[in-house]
């Protein structure tokens, strides 16, 4: 992909996130806006070691959950400071990707699905119950997020955080791709055998973008848990990480424009989707089903496909 | 202390029989058709409620059970026919999605239809409890494990020695060479999908009585049949067998002796060490992958 498109896209992300506050009408607005914003950038993440590398990940909320929780127990009972809680719960959740991954990375297709899945669950319940720290099933507040003295207080103070975490999430991924690290984790993608005879040590690489996706995860994870004043356990279940997925496969697979695109829609279905009283799972569950029937590959790719235009300049 | 390890045998037995006959739905499902069933565990839940809407509209316990037994086979049905069907060249990811869309709208129904109330009914042959060397058994227990061995020996049947059995295993074996000498793989996949719901509706059945059920009990009974079918090595039936009994009594053992309030996570650690140790569960076949 050549630079000039490159720049266009990142620009016309700008312009979107710079004239969307005209068009939100109230908090209630911004709010769905700071939680999509959230989204995309664990899904941009979620889609390097999804998309790009192959690898699938049913356990990605643990890491959210250890940063949130981290960003909670550790100002509370511990008195650090937010900033510090972040880092720790960042490198935290980057140390216990670090440490399974080569084990983990050995393994294909539904083992590997089993074993991520196995360590998101083991997360979540470690969470649930050591209640005296973490307020088990109810949950916990978190201090504000504080800066020098600054602290960052109401939803239009966090969009603009968000917008400027959005964007430079959008510019790593995009230069990550076409980085010879983003085409040794195609290559691998494409076939491991060849990429093993081209000289791509396979596993580091996985476990390299895996420990990243958790890292950037337990950040947004922190983020969530200071934006929304608290944190509950179902921030790091299993449905969240099958929400993730969900948000990789249906914007589209190895495509970053696929990755906002899909945090956006399935970020706002659930609000859509409230006024179903009661039917709002079934619906949930049906739109999964069409979508996945009738555009596997996601919606940009399967759009750009359409619309003629070269599937590989969508990276 | 035997009269202790007695208890949390039989009680480990009880749930591993029913994590077994999820693992054999996982098994068969993944045998004939290379995808992972995430909504397998909705069969146990959908098998139990509709068990107790039966019982609760008046219908008497045998055939209530046979009800949703067989309704529990015909929405594995319809779900290779709306969700499987129409996606069968989709990635294996895609095919993950889309059982898991498919649990989500079974769950949902259930929700609206029957409500999200925790229901049980009486066990099959009353709650008289049978004391073996101090430990004490249910009933409902002998319940589960003859009936679970029964079908075990059926589906062994039905695998070795009829000509239906024998197309759905040589289609798991390689599905174009089924094709050439005539199996419609087509009804294979239909028949696998119907008699691993089957399956896991008699589990939800029978363990209804002892641990209750309601609309979302089916993802962890599910997930722990997944744990059991790949620590069976995936794809053997006598694994997922094996496999289910082991993460039932393993789980037993730890809640009993280590601590209750990580019941839930002793299978995921479990099988992570398996997985780590040994990739391809304790059971599985050695295979070389061609490239």
């Amino acid at each position: 992909m050549n630079a000039l498109k490159r720049h266009c896209a990142l620009m016309f992300l700008a312009g979107v996130l710079l004239l969307l506050p005209l068009a939100l009408p109230n908090n209630y607005y911004y709010d769905i806006a700071i939680h999509m914003a959230i989204n995309a950038i664990i899904v941009l993440g979620l889609n390097l070691l999804i998309g790009f590398a192959g690898q699938i990940s049913l356990g990605h909320a643990g890491f959210i959950g250890i940063g949130a929780y981290a960003s909670a127990i550790l100002p509370t009972h511990f008195g650090w400071h937010p900033i510090f809680a972040m880092v720790a719960g960042a490198a935290m959740a980057s140390a216990i990707a670090a440490i399974v991954a080569r084990p983990i990375f050995r393994l294909k297709g539904h083992y590997l699905a089993m074993a991520t899945l196995g360590l998101g669950i083991i997360i979540a319940i470690v969470i649930k119950n050591e209640a005296a720290y973490t307020g088990g099933p109810d949950g916990m507040p978190v201090a504000a997020l504080g800066l020098m003295g600054f602290s960052i207080s109401g939803e239009k103070q966090w969009y603009w955080v968000l917008a400027v975490m959005l964007l430079f999430s959008f510019w790593a991924a995009q230069n990550l791709i076409d980085s010879p690290f983003g085409r040794a984790l195609r290559a691998l993608h494409g076939s491991e055998v060849a990429a093993q005879v081209m000289g791509v040590d396979i596993v580091r690489y996985k476990a390299a973008i895996f420990v990243l996706s958790a890292f950037f995860a337990s950040l947004m994870g922190s983020v969530t848990a200071h934006y929304v004043g608290f944190v509950a356990p179902n921030i790091a279940d299993f449905f969240h990480s099958i929400e993730l997925m969900i948000m990789v496969v249906i914007g589209g697979m190895a495509s970053i424009y696929g990755s906002l695109i899909g945090a956006v829609l399935l970020t706002a279905l659930p609000q859509a989707l409230s006024t179903f009283e009661g039917w709002e799972t079934v619906a949930y569950g049906s739109i999964l089903l069409l979508c996945m029937i009738f555009m596997p590959k996601g919606l940009v790719p399967t759009l750009a496909a359409r619309f003629g235009r070269n599937d590989q300049e969508e990276h | 202390m035997l009269s202790q390890f007695l208890q949390f045998l039989f009680s480990g037995i009880t749930v591993g029989a029913t994590y077994a006959l999820a693992a054999l739905g996982f098994t068969l499902i993944y045998n004939a058709s290379n995808v992972i069933n995430f909504a397998q565990g909705e069969f146990i839940m959908v098998g139990g409620m509709l068990a107790f809407f039966f019982m609760q509209s008046g219908i008497p316990m045998p055939l209530a059970i046979l009800l949703a037994i067989a309704i529990s086979a015909l929405v594995g049905i319809l779900l290779v026919k709306l969700a499987i069907e129409p996606a069968r060249d989709a990635e294996v990811v895609a095919l993950i999605i889309i059982t898991l869309g498919a649990s989500l709208v079974i769950r949902g129904v259930i929700q609206i239809w029957l409500g999200k109330g925790v229901h049980s009914y009486p066990a099959f042959s009353g709650n008289e409890p049978i004391q073996i060397a101090g430990a004490t058994l249910l009933p409902q227990s002998l319940w589960v494990l003859a009936i679970t061995a029964l079908v075990v020996v059926a589906l062994w049947y039905f695998f070795s020695r009829t000509l239906a059995g024998k197309a759905i295993l040589a289609t798991s074996c390689n599905r174009l060479a089924a094709q050439l000498v005539g199996i419609n793989t087509q009804r294979v996949l239909l028949v696998s999908f119907a008699l691993s719901a089957a399956l896991g509706a008699i589990g939800g059945v029978l363990l209804t009585p002892i641990t209750l059920t309601s609309y979302d009990v089916g993802i962890m009974l599910g997930l722990k049949g997944f744990v059991a079918a790949v620590v069976g090595g995936l794809g053997s039936g006598l694994g997922a067998v094996l496999g289910g009994l082991l993460v039932g009594i393993i789980e037993a053992m730890a809640a009993g002796y280590i601590s209750s309030a990580y019941k839930d996570a002793i299978p995921f650690i479990l099988i992570l060490f398996i997985l780590f140790f040994m990739p391809r569960g304790i059971f599985g076949a050695q295979v070389t992958e061609r490239v």
